[in-house]
This record gives C-alpha cells, structure tokens and sequence, in this order.
C-alpha cells in the first residue's frame, strides 16, 4: 500500500466524504443539471419529432429512437457508474458513495426497463414481432435481471451500511461479467442493426437526424445527475436524522 | 495455509459424509428436473435429441445453485464461520477451500451422471464425452460464482430466492457455451474453441471470485 500513501486525490473528492458537504454542494449544482436536462431535452425532442426527416424504409416509426437509444446508453453505463460509487466507497469507505450508488440503482434499472419498452414498440412495425431472441434485447434483459439481482439484494439487508457494502461487491462483479456476457450472447445469436453511436467511426445517419439524438442523450444524462443528486440528498436525510445539522436544516 | 485449506475440507467433506442426503438431494433433483422435460415437451426422440444439451445444463445449473445452502449457511449459523475468519489466514482460502467440497458434492456427481440422463434424452453418443468435459470445466464456475452469491446472502433470511437472483445472471455464459460446445459436437464440428473459452472463464472466475466471496463474508459478519 506505500504507492497508495503518496498519491492524493483533489480536495473535493475527500470533501464529497462528509454527508452534510455533499448536501450542499449537491443543492448548487442541481439548478445547472436541471435547466440543461430542460433545454436540451425539450430542444432535441421538438427538433426529432416534428422537423428530423423520416426514415427512407421505416417512415416516422423510426423516431422511437430518440428515446431508445438515449435509455439504453443509461440503463447500461449506470450500472458501471453504479459499480464505480460502490467500489469508492469500499476503498475510501465513503458512507455517501454508497449512498450514490443506491440511489442510482433504481435509475438506471428504470432506464433500462425503459429502452426495453421502447425496443419492443419499435420492434413491432419494424420486425413484425414485439420480441425476438436477438443478442442485444437478450443482453439488455439481464442487464435488467442484474440491477433487480442488486435492488434485491439491497432490500434484503436492513442495515444500511452492511447493504450498501454487499451491493457494492454485487455490482463490481456484476459490471465486470457484463462484457463477457455481451460478448457470449452476440456470439450465440445476432439480429440487431449495429450501434447507432461509435466512437471510433463516423456516424451512419445524417446530422440533422444524429444531432437531436446526441441532445437527447446528454440531456438524458444531465437528467440523471439531476436525478441522482436529489434521491441521494433525500437518502443524506433520511440516514443523517439523528445528526444535529439535518436538524438544524430541516427547522429552516 | 495449504494446510489449514486441506484441514477444511477434510472437516466438510467429514460433515458431509455424516449426512449423505445433502449430498444425494442435488443428484435426485437433477435426474428429476430432466425427467420432467419429456413429460413436458414430448417423448419423441428427435425433438429430445435437439434439445438435450440445453436440458442437461440448465439442470446442473439448478442443481449446483440449491446446493449453494451447504457452502457458508451452516458455519454461519452456529458461529464457527466467524472463528475460521478470525484465524490468522487469508479468508479467500476458506471460500477456496469451501468452493472445492462445494463442487466435489455437487459439481463432480453430475459429471459423472451427465451421460446417463444424456443419453435418456437421446443425445448422440458422440456428443457424450463433450457433454460431460464442458460440465467438468463448467461447474467449478458455476461453484465459484455460487460463493460470491452465497456469502453476499449469509445473515439474511429465507435466503434461497434471493441468492438464484444474484448468481443466475452471471451463470448464462457458462451456460451458452456448455450448450453451444455440445451443439457443435453432435454435428460434428470442432469443440476445442468453446472448451478453451469455458476454461478461460474458469480461470478468470477463479482470480476474481474468491477475494470478492471473502470480502462479502467480512461484510457480512459486521451485522449482528
């Protein structure tokens, strides 16, 4: 551990420790997650429905997708995010990253279940069928089996700190097989068209129908942010009441 | 430490020896759990036939997964768990030790079954020896990640849903290439590239899972 003891980490992630720091720090920037989840998500939602081109094969079906796509980024890079909070908070034993991490689990699952809703309504005009067997909708679905894996396994411990511990463990384990299990199931069956969004190679679509979705995107994430921050404040809350500063806040 | 990891399985597999139902239950489920897929389905050959590997593993799946009980359960609840961890060794080699009597009582005797009921459900012979390899490098994975599940649920009560939630997930791609290397032997194609993957799972599980099921075992002794 002696690389460890000579390497620091900026100040305000050793102040993201203190509950109550958290708190505040996460009052101011809410205000700038949640007017830009609102632009950006009200500007990418006009622009994709009413003035983006319909799709030459699917027509206005195709627009399901500046929901799809948007909630199936989410579903899955929260579950990392989620994995991340809990491993800080194994290393650093940080109570609050654990509480991070719970508060993001019931998001990112909801997203998830979300890009699955969306992908079956789509599916239906599209492919005929609300379901098919296909690698990525498989993949999508355990990954809604594993966040559930976790919610459960959250509700089932009472003691707060204990569950957040045993969560953590559970979703770095977790995120770590994701890949091996995208990986096996695109091998076993594969359908799905190819991912709208790489990093490494252009786009396949035309900007003014990329553009939109790449608002809608990360207007997503700031929404989640938003989000996240506020159900944590509340978790801060709920676990801090015996505090004297929860008191003190709750009086004004 | 290689002492005290024999030292633990002796005393398991002795504990285990005492009682041979626990050891004869997860035996007894898999032969039934297939049994009851001809029943279900249909007694025809063919049909069978196509879909026996699939049958057969998820069988072993269930059947290692209820035997998870005996990994941590028992010592968890007359306190002797707690002293092991308090011994001046690394807890990862109790949960190896552990995963070890684990997969000798569970893994090991539906390898050995695997041809029979195999062949019950007309898979072709020469798929057999396929079949009972992919379970031999399979199981000790499926053991491995069992003890994650298993130590993440000690402490909690009516554990048994809760535990096949966590593990099933991370089962399904053992499970995928199990049955895609027995797939590919009844026709005739080559089964070396799935069994490799299967091994580097095997291998992957074994560098991972035994420090995260001793963590999870700490964890869980912070609860009263």
């Amino acid at each position: 551990m002696s690389w460890f003891d000579n390497w620091h980490l900026p100040k305000w992630f050793y102040q993201m420790a203190s509950p109550k720091w958290f708190y505040d720090f996460g009052a101011r920037l809410q205000p700038w997650f949640a007017g830009l989840a609102l632009i950006l998500i009200s500007w990418g939602l006009v622009w994709s429905l009413l003035y983006a081109p319909a799709d030459y094969q699917q027509g206005n079906s195709f627009r399901i997708i500046y929901v799809h796509v948007p909630a199936a980024i989410l579903g899955q890079s929260l579950f990392l995010f989620m994995a991340v909070a809990g491993a800080i908070g194994l290393i650093w034993k940080m109570k609050v990253a654990f509480m991070v991490a719970r508060s993001a689990t019931l998001v990112g699952a909801s997203f998830t279940a979300l890009a699955l809703i969306t992908g079956a309504v789509w599916g239906k005009p599209t492919w005929g069928t609300y379901w098919v067997w296909d690698a990525r909708l498989t993949s999508t679905l355990i990954l809604l089996f594993l966040y559930t894996g976790v919610m459960a396994l959250n509700q089932a411990i009472p003691d707060r700190s204990v569950a957040g511990r045993a969560t953590a463990i559970l979703a770095i384990i977790g995120s770590i097989n994701i890949p091996i299990i995208k990986y096996s199931v695109d091998w076993w069956n594969t359908l799905h068209q190819p991912s709208t969004f790489t990093l490494t190679s252009k786009p396949s679509m035309p900007p003014e129908m990329y553009i939109p979705l790449l608002l809608m995107v990360v207007g997503c994430y700031c929404f989640c942010a938003w989000l996240i921050i506020q159900r944590t404040r509340n978790e801060i809350l709920d676990q801090e009441r015996q505090s004297s500063w929860v008191a003190r806040y709750l009086e004004d | 430490m290689m002492s005290f990891m024999f030292a633990i399985i002796r005393r398991d597999l002795l504990l285990v020896m005492r009682h041979p139902a626990e050891m004869l239950n997860p035996l007894m489920f898999f032969v039934l759990v297939v049994a009851l897929f001809p029943l279900g389905i249909s007694p025809e050959a063919y049909l069978l036939s196509q879909v026996a590997a699939g049958i057969v593993w998820v069988a072993a799946l269930l059947a290692t997964l209820l035997a998870l009980d005996i990994l941590f359960k028992a010592d968890f609840s007359d306190g002797s768990l707690e002293q092991l961890l308090m011994a001046h060794q690394p807890a990862w080699v109790l949960v190896l030790a552990k995963v070890i009597v684990h997969w000798l009582i569970s893994g090991l005797p539906l390898v050995l079954l695997s041809p029979i009921v195999a062949s019950m459900l007309f898979l072709p012979a020469e798929a057999l020896p396929t079949l009972m390899f992919s379970l031999l490098v399979g199981t000790p994975t499926l053991s491995l990640f069992g003890a994650v599940g298993a130590a993440l649920v000690t402490g909690v009560k009516n554990a048994g849903m809760l535990i096949s939630l966590l593990v099933l997930p991370l089962y399904i791609p053992v499970l995928i290439f199990g049955t895609g290397a027995v797939a590919a032997a009844a026709q005739g194609l080559p089964v070396s590239g799935y069994l490799a993957y299967m091994a580097a799972m095997l291998i992957f599980a074994l560098m991972i899972t035994p420090w995260a099921a001793a963590m999870a075992l700490k964890v869980g002794q912070m609860q009263g």
